[in-house]
Formats: structure tokens, C-alpha cells, sequence
């Protein structure tokens, strides 16, 4: 299997893990949507040297990997190559704020680096609810709750469209560097003279695809509309479960749990 | 009844693809649709689920192929096309074939019970929650004729049916086909399927009908075919 055959295998995963039948599968589409974006909203505005409360905000990851049934192997694995620059933002900081910010014993931490390891937090914390949302809930679903939310229509659609032309589009990549490399033999990926040509008729054959794929939707009365996706209705639990997330959000973002607990003990 | 009027249809101006084409198809009625490569076979089907634009007149069951008109002509017409991946677009078989019949304003319950039914008609129950991406070419072949079905068409348009299908899944194909009681319209290069399936043959060449009549009569016509770069079918080849 070449790259990007395993780059398609990788992306139809996704699929299949979203077709999944856990507690949080079954859990409405708009609500879960709702959640993470408030979660991430939460999780981004905290201050940049409060890693203590950053680090309360790992829970609700955590919970939905285990009761999603979720492996966090496989996060890091499928975001391997996006950890990494997630991972470089602030890293200059601690060499820009060198103020020291506590001390373990003889050792001090600087602001630089609590301010480094908060974005990094931020940074992770915000790709694994995604990837929770993603995982857990088919993209036909999130589409509709965008739908339901009043994006406009002409956006999600293009999400949607997006979303299986690239799969449309890494095929005929495949295809096509196939056929190069069994005609250059010994040659390491393709040649820079052969770009401009490649892109091209990838282009080409991959708009020909792409119109063939929406003829077929639009012989089967797609109108833009969502109705194989909208039967899903938000019943009690998944309020009950919007309500319980937002309001530990909030109480996680506005309180210091860490800072409060110690201060019992201080 | 399907009826076609002096349709022409051009990509570039002065190369018409589809020139003067009129015919009449019955309800119920199966006709084969054969002809060289670039003879207007796949743009014929085009111009009648209303894909490409056209002069002339089309029209199906008296409701006349325009705009205004499309959702209607195409809930009354499903097409099968010759790139199966290209019509199985969800990701399991049990999804797309949800999709047309929830499109088109069946009740989830009753879009359920219908996709059921048509597996279990064509012996497909084993493929209804399985991935797409998992199944094989004879397989997707059957389950998007499955995913037409599900949308209960009057008519069914077939785009080489029988392509990159091995002799096993061919002829499971042509069964299919043949047990169908709507109007079928099936383009294809492969005359023995043809002959296997249709009643009646429309024979294209240059865009234009060169032939049409009864399966036997055409597809038997040495002289006729080969004229049309075509050939007769294996089994009445002397070589066969």
C-alpha cells in the first residue's frame, strides 16, 4: 500500500469509527457540536500562566475517549503530523519571559515556561475534543447541526462536498502517481518537471469525478437539504448532558479547582 | 412512456454530439442502447435525466423535461452508473441506500422498511451495514442497482451495467436486470448482455439513430453492426 492508498484507509477510519454505537455515538449530533465548540472556547481563554486550571480541563477528553471507546493511540497516531506544530507554538517563550514564576525546592519554573506548556496544553486539549466530535459523530450529522444552527446553507454544503471530494480526489492522486512510478523506475517520488502536468490532469480527473459524485446526489434529490442526516432529535439525556458540560466548563474556566484544593492544605 | 423529439445536443458549437434523435419507449418496455465510443451513448442518458442541456423536446409520462420539472422526472427515474464508486457515496450500503429514498420525502421508518425489502429481494441482506469501501466491484455493482431500486423509479438507466464485472458477477448482474419489471434503458458495449436483457435495440453512430428495432433483428445484422465499428455478439460470432 502506497502513502496515500494508506492516507485513504487512514481518512475512511474516521468513518467508521463514527458509524460506532457507544453512549457518546448516540448522543445528538448538534449537542456534541455545541459542547466542544464551548469547550474549546473555555479552553482557549484561560490565561496564559494558568496551567493549574488548564489542567482540569483534560477531564472531559478523557471521559469522552473512555466512554467513546476511543484509543488514544490512535489520536496521536492520526494526528501525528499536526502535534508537532501544536506542540512548537510558544516554544520561544521561555526564552523570551525568563521572570522566574514559582519554585520547586531549588528549582524555578519561569513564566515562559508555564506560558509554553499552557499553549501546548490549549493546543492538545482543543485537537482532542475535536477529534472526539469527529470520532464519535458522522460528518452527514455535524453538517446538519451546522444546518440546524443557521450556517449558511451554501457553507455546509461546501463542507460536505469537501469533505467527500477529498477522498474523490486522494484516489485519483493514487492512481496517478501509480502510473508515474511504474513508468520511472528508481525514481524518488515525482519529478519537479512533471508537477505542473500532474496537477493538472488531477485537476482534471478529479473535477470529472467530482461532477460524476454530484450528478449521482442530485438524480437521488439532493436539494442542499440534509434530510438522510436531520432524523436525529435532541432528547432529555442529551440535554441533560449539554447542561451538566456547560456548567462544569464554566465552573472549571472561572475557578482554580487545583489552586482551591491546595489552598485548604496551605 | 419515454419520448424523444428532434434532440440534438452539442459540447462545442458546430460538433454536435446528439443530432435529430426521436424515438418513442413504452412503459415497461427494455431497450438496449449500443454504439461505438463517442456514438452519444452516455450523453443520450445524460440529456434525459436532464444533466445536459438540449433542443428538442423530451418527455416522460407527458411531463416535459425542464427545469421546473426535474425533481419530479428525476424521482421517476433512477440511474445506475458505469463507476459504481462514484455512486456509492455514503459510507455504508445501508446509508446510500437511504439517501434517495429520504431525499425524496419517505419517512425515515417507511425509507427503512423499503431498503429492506429491496435487499431482501435481491439476496443483498449480508451487504446492508457493510462499508462501502469493504465491498467488492460485483458487489458495489449490485448494491448501487440496490440504491436505485430503493428509490422505486419507473424507469431504470443503466451505464454499462456489466463493466469490470468477472463472468460470475456479470451474469448475476444480467439476472438482476432481467427480473426488473420497470422500464429499463441499459447502454452498454457488451451485446450479449444486450441480448440477455432487451426487448428492443436503439443503435447509435455519429449521435445520430442508426438503427432501431427489435433485439434479434440488429444484433444479428453482421453487415449493420460492423458498419457502425461494431461487432456481432460472441455467441453468434463464427469464431464462438
Amino acid at each position: 500500500m502506497n502513502k496515500i492508498d494508506s492516507a485513504i484507509s487512514e481518512f475512511r477510519q474516521m468513518d467508521e469509527l463514527a458509524s460506532g454505537n457507544s453512549p457518546v455515538h448516540r448522543l445528538e449530533a448538534g449537542i456534541k457540536l455545541a459542547v466542544t465548540v464551548f469547550y474549546i472556547i473555555c479552553v482557549v481563554s484561560v490565561d496564559k500562566y494558568r496551567l493549574s486550571m488548564l489542567t482540569m480541563m483534560i477531564f472531559y477528553p478523557l471521559l469522552m475517549f473512555q466512554a467513546a471507546g476511543l484509543s488514544m493511540s490512535g489520536f496521536f497516531y492520526k494526528l501525528r503530523y499536526v502535534l508537532p506544530l501544536v506542540c512548537m507554538v510558544g516554544v520561544f517563550n521561555p526564552l523570551l519571559d525568563t521572570s522566574p514564576m514559582m519554585s520547586f525546592g531549588n528549582v524555578s519554573v519561569s513564566g515562559g515556561m508555564i506560558s509554553m506548556l499552557t499553549l501546548m496544553g490549549k493546543g492538545i486539549f482543543c485537537l482532542m475534543a475535536s477529534y472526539v466530535l469527529v470520532a464519535t459523530t458522522r460528518f452527514d450529522s455535524i453538517c446538519a447541526a451546522l444546518g440546524r444552527a443557521h450556517v449558511p446553507r451554501v457553507m455546509v454544503t461546501l463542507m460536505l462536498l469537501t469533505y467527500r471530494y477529498v477522498s474523490v480526489m486522494m484516489q485519483e492522486v493514487s492512481v496517478m502517481s501509480e502510473a508515474y512510478a511504474l513508468r520511472a523506475p528508481g525514481q524518488k517520488g515525482i519529478h519537479i518537471s512533471a508537477w505542473g502536468s500532474f496537477l493538472g490532469q488531477m485537476l482534471l480527473r478529479s473535477m470529472d469525478r467530482a461532477q460524476e459524485l454530484y450528478s449521482s446526489m442530485l438524480l437521488r434529490g439532493f436539494d442542499g437539504a440534509f434530510r438522510y442526516a436531520s432524523g436525529e432529535r435532541a432528547k432529555t439525556r442529551d440535554f441533560v448532558f449539554l447542561t451538566l458540560c456547560l456548567l462544569s466548563f464554566a465552573v472549571m474556566r472561572f475557578v482554580d479547582i487545583p489552586e482551591l484544593i491546595g489552598s485548604f492544605f496551605v | 412512456m419515454i419520448e424523444f423529439k428532434n434532440v440534438s445536443f452539442s459540447y462545442e458549437i458546430d460538433v454536435p454530439v446528439l443530432r435529430d434523435i426521436s424515438f418513442t419507449i413504452e412503459k415497461g418496455e427494455s431497450v438496449g442502447l449500443i454504439g461505438a465510443n463517442g456514438a452519444g451513448k452516455s450523453s443520450l442518458l445524460k440529456v434525459l435525466l436532464g444533466l445536459l442541456p438540449h433542443d428538442g423536446e423530451i418527455s416522460v409520462d407527458g411531463i416535459l423535461l425542464e427545469t421546473k420539472n426535474l425533481p419530479e422526472l428525476r424521482r421517476r427515474m433512477g440511474f445506475v452508473l458505469q463507476n459504481s464508486d462514484n455512486q456509492m457515496f455514503m459510507p455504508t450500503v445501508f446509508d446510500d441506500m437511504m439517501f434517495g429514498p429520504l431525499n425524496y420525502g419517505m419517512s425515515r421508518e417507511e425509507a427503512e422498511r423499503k431498503v429492506d425489502s429491496v435487499l431482501e429481494r435481491l439476496e443483498l441482506q449480508s451487504l446492508r451495514d457493510k462499508y462501502n469501501h469493504k465491498i467488492s466491484g460485483g458487489e458495489k455493482k449490485m448494491a448501487s442497482i440496490a440504491t436505485v431500486l430503493a428509490m422505486d423509479p419507473e424507469v431504470i438507466i443503466m451505464d454499462e451495467p456489466s463493466a469490470s464485472l468477472d463472468p460470475y458477477n456479470r451474469r448475476a448482474v444480467i439476472n438482476l436486470i432481467r427480473s426488473l419489471e420497470q422500464t429499463k434503458i441499459i447502454a452498454s458495449h457488451d451485446l450479449d448482455m444486450i441480448l440477455d436483457t432487451a426487448d428492443r435495440v436503439i443503435l447509435l453512430s455519429g449521435g445520430r439513430i442508426a438503427a432501431d428495432g427489435r433485439c434479434r433483428d440488429i444484433l444479428t445484422d453482421r453487415f449493420l453492426l460492423e458498419h457502425n465499428r461494431m461487432e456481432l455478439p460472441l455467441r453468434f460470432s463464427e469464431s464462438y
